[in-house]
Order: structure tokens, then sequence, then C-alpha cells
């Protein structure tokens, strides 16, 4: 009896398996995009909110703060049922793509303006002593050297970014927990079908997290 | 036309949500910090698993799982039940590991002078290491109590009726989809932000070293 309830367990799996993949596809592609979109506009308001002039710093360091203070979730959906009362109707793939790349551009600008404040004032010092103009100072000493300081916390934020992606299952966007979900609705074993899905997250997140602790260590190492 | 009544009128669902999952969270981290530093092997990994396991799952996902997976089989658990069970266990993982780090700050001297001293392994964890791994421990529990008032609007997907499902009701019932959230994502702002600004006031208040 045990071991028959273990095979059809496992049988149930592997039926399972493929929708679980594609939908574990779409949660990276999400993540991913959300990702490059992110941190580049991330870097963008992070170089923004430590400009001199206030004109320009205030209204960047807002829009950074409400990004950060609203759930994940209350951004999907604005920009998902939001945007389309002013005219702006978005797919859910795309929708869950601007809103997760809003959230992250809000949070590494944060993570990235920290990394650009650590870098000591005298590589600016120094860089202005060999007449390098702001913008060069900043391009090719400032904004490397911050972003590497930056990227342990980077890292460890796009694992989380992927946890979020689950929250794009509230649009209906057909990514891993969505596709667990309707199976589970279909064959009322939601505790199993779940608990496989976790375990396709845990298997992406758990590994990732030990690496961005083993890269955090050689850092600290090499400085 | 009147979004803003029932959305405030939730808050202190949230709120008092938020509050049980922290606590609830808050003491079982002791519990789990306390395997991960067991001297017994099988403790101190099982607790280590956990705390991995519960830090690597979507908190949606887990949510779900203790909601739809545990808590309609053979125990029947309420919205409310479910979701201060699955954030609360997911808020114990990272409390663990606050406290984790807390306890490392403090310097092994003081372990050492205190059995130097022939305190007993209670008196030395309630009367000097606590004292001082809680002052390094405060600010980072209130910036993980400022997300998990956000993350708590992901219990409106099991059927809490707090900011999030209201502004979902609401927003349905009205046909007007963006003002709600907007309001919601204002109300969200309004009470996290005194808790951002009591962090960091704790922060400095607290720390023992001024910082340069």
């Amino acid at each position: 009896m045990q071991t028959s309830l273990s095979t059809s367990l496992l049988n149930d799996w592997s039926d399972w398996l493929p929708r679980l993949l594609d939908g574990l596809v779409v949660s990276l592609q999400v993540t991913g995009l959300s990702l490059l979109f992110g941190f580049a506009a991330g870097l963008v308001f992070a170089l923004l909110s430590s400009s001199a002039s206030p004109v320009v710093r205030w209204p960047s360091l807002l829009l950074v703060e409400i990004g950060r203070g609203m759930p994940s979730l209350v951004m999907l959906q604005i920009v998902y049922f939001g945007l389309p009362g002013v005219g702006v109707t978005l797919d859910t793939f795309p929708a869950s793509v601007l809103a997760l790349s809003l959230t992250t551009a809000s949070y590494t600008s944060e993570i990235i303006r920290a990394g650009l404040r650590a870098v000591p004032a005298g590589e600016r010092e120094a860089a202005d002593a060999l007449g390098m103009s702001r913008a060069d100072a900043i391009r090719f000493i400032i904004v490397p050297q911050g972003l590497r300081i930056a990227l342990p916390t980077l890292m460890g934020f796009a694992i989380l970014v992927l946890q979020i992606s689950a929250l794009a299952f509230s649009l209906g966007l057909p990514e891993l927990l969505s596709q667990a979900y309707s199976i589970g609705a279909s064959t009322f074993r939601y505790l199993d079908v779940l608990v496989l899905a976790g375990l396709l997250y845990l298997a992406i997140t758990i590994p990732a997290s030990w690496l961005v602790g083993r890269f955090e260590g050689r850092l600290a190492t090499n400085r | 036309m009147d979004h803003v009544g029932p959305i405030l009128a939730a808050a202190p669902v949230t709120l008092g949500v938020t509050a049980a999952i922290f606590v609830v969270g808050a003491l079982l981290g002791v519990v789990l910090v306390t395997g991960r530093r067991s001297g017994n092997r099988v403790i101190r990994s099982t607790a280590r698993t956990a705390i991995d396991v519960l830090r690597g799952l979507p908190p949606i996902v887990f949510l779900f799982i203790v909601f739809f997976g545990i808590g309609s089989g053979a125990i029947r658990l309420s919205p409310i039940e479910a979701a201060v069970i699955g954030l609360g266990l997911i808020t114990a993982a990272h409390m663990a590991e606050i406290y984790r780090g807390s306890l490392l700050a403090v310097g092994p001297g003081q372990f050492e002078a205190s059995q130097a001293l022939g305190l007993s392994r209670t008196t030395t964890y309630l009367r000097v290491i606590g004292p001082q791994a809680i002052r390094v421990a405060v600010p980072s529990m209130i910036t993980w109590a400022i997300s998990l008032l956000k993350d708590s609007a992901l219990v409106s997907t099991i059927g809490v009726a707090e900011i999030m499902s209201v502004t979902n009701q609401d927003a349905r019932s009205s046909g007007s989809s963006l003002t709600p959230f907007v309001i919601a994502a204002i109300v969200y702002i309004a009470l996290g932000t005194p808790l951002a600004f009591l962090s960091r006031f704790l922060e400095r208040r607290l720390s023992l070293s001024v910082r340069s």
C-alpha cells in the first residue's frame, strides 16, 4: 500500500512536471527581464538621487520611496488593472515585467546609492586632481567601484525578485505558481503539487543564496 | 465614489494581522536560533534546513501550501489562522538569522567572562549576551516589520479582509480601477513611514559605537 502510494505520487509528479517547468520558464523570464530593466533604472535613480542639485534629488528620492513603500502586489495591480484607466492596456506578461521592474528599480537604487556612497572620497578627489571631468569621474571611477561594493546585495535582491514573481499569479500570468494552482484546482491535490512547485523554487533559490554567500566571503577577503 | 472610507476601515485588520505574524515570528525565531546554535548536530542541521527552506520559498507559495495544502485536509484552517501560521513561520526563519547575526556581534570575550564568573548558560544568555544582542537586533527587526506590513497584502489572496482585498472588491464593484489601488498604496506608505523613522531613530539610539 505504502509503495503503491509513493509510486503513484511519483507518477503524478512526472505528469505535472512538464507544465510546472513551463511555468518556471515564464517565472525566470519575468525575473530576468525585470532585473535587466530594474537594475538599469535603479542605477539611473541612484545617480539622480545622489545629485548635488535638490531639484533633481528630491523628486527622485520621493519616487524611490513611493516604489519601496507600496507592496509589490499593489504595484502589479496598479500596472495591470489601473493603467487601462488612463489608456495604457498591457498584457499580463509585459504588465508583470513593468511592475516588477519598477519595484526592482526602487529597491536597487537605494542599494546602489549606498554602494556609491561607500566609495572613498579620496577616489573622487584623485579624479579631480587628475583633471577628469565630473561625468568621467562618475562613469569611470565612482560607478564601477560602487557597483562592485553593491554587487553581493544586488545578487541577494535578484533571488528575492524570483520570489516576488510568484505574485504575478494574481494577474493570471501562467508562471510556476499559477500552473501549480490550476493543477491543484483540477485534481484537488493542492498539497502535492504546491510542494512540488515549492521544491522547484528552492532548487533555484537555495543554491543561488549559497553562491551569493560564497561570493560575499570572497569579496570580503579580497579587501 | 467614496473609496477612502472602506480602504481605511480595513487598515486595523492589516495592522492586526501584521502584529500577530510578527509576534509569532519573533518568538518562534528564538526557538529556531537556539536549534541553529545547538551543540547537537541533528538539531542544528534540522534547524538550518528549516530556515533555508522557509527563506527560500516565495512567501505566497508557502502561504498556499499552508492554506490549500495543509489547511484544507485533516486540519481546517481559517484564512487568518493560515496567514499567521504561514507568514509567522517565514518571519521566524528571518528572525532566527537576525538573532544569529546579533549574537555573533557580541564578542566571544563576553561568553568567556561569563563562564569564568561561573554563570549558568541561562543567566549568561538572559543577563549578559541577550541585552547586548537585542540592541543590534532591534533595527533589523523593525525593518523586517516594515516589509511584513507590505507582504501582509498577499494574505488577501486567501481571503483575509485586509486593505488589499477590500481594495480589490472596491475596484471590481466601482469599475474605477486606478483610484482604489493608488489609495491603497498611499495607505500602506502612510502606515510604513512612521516605522521607518522609528527604525532610523532606534538605530542611532541603540548603536554603541559612533559611526563615521
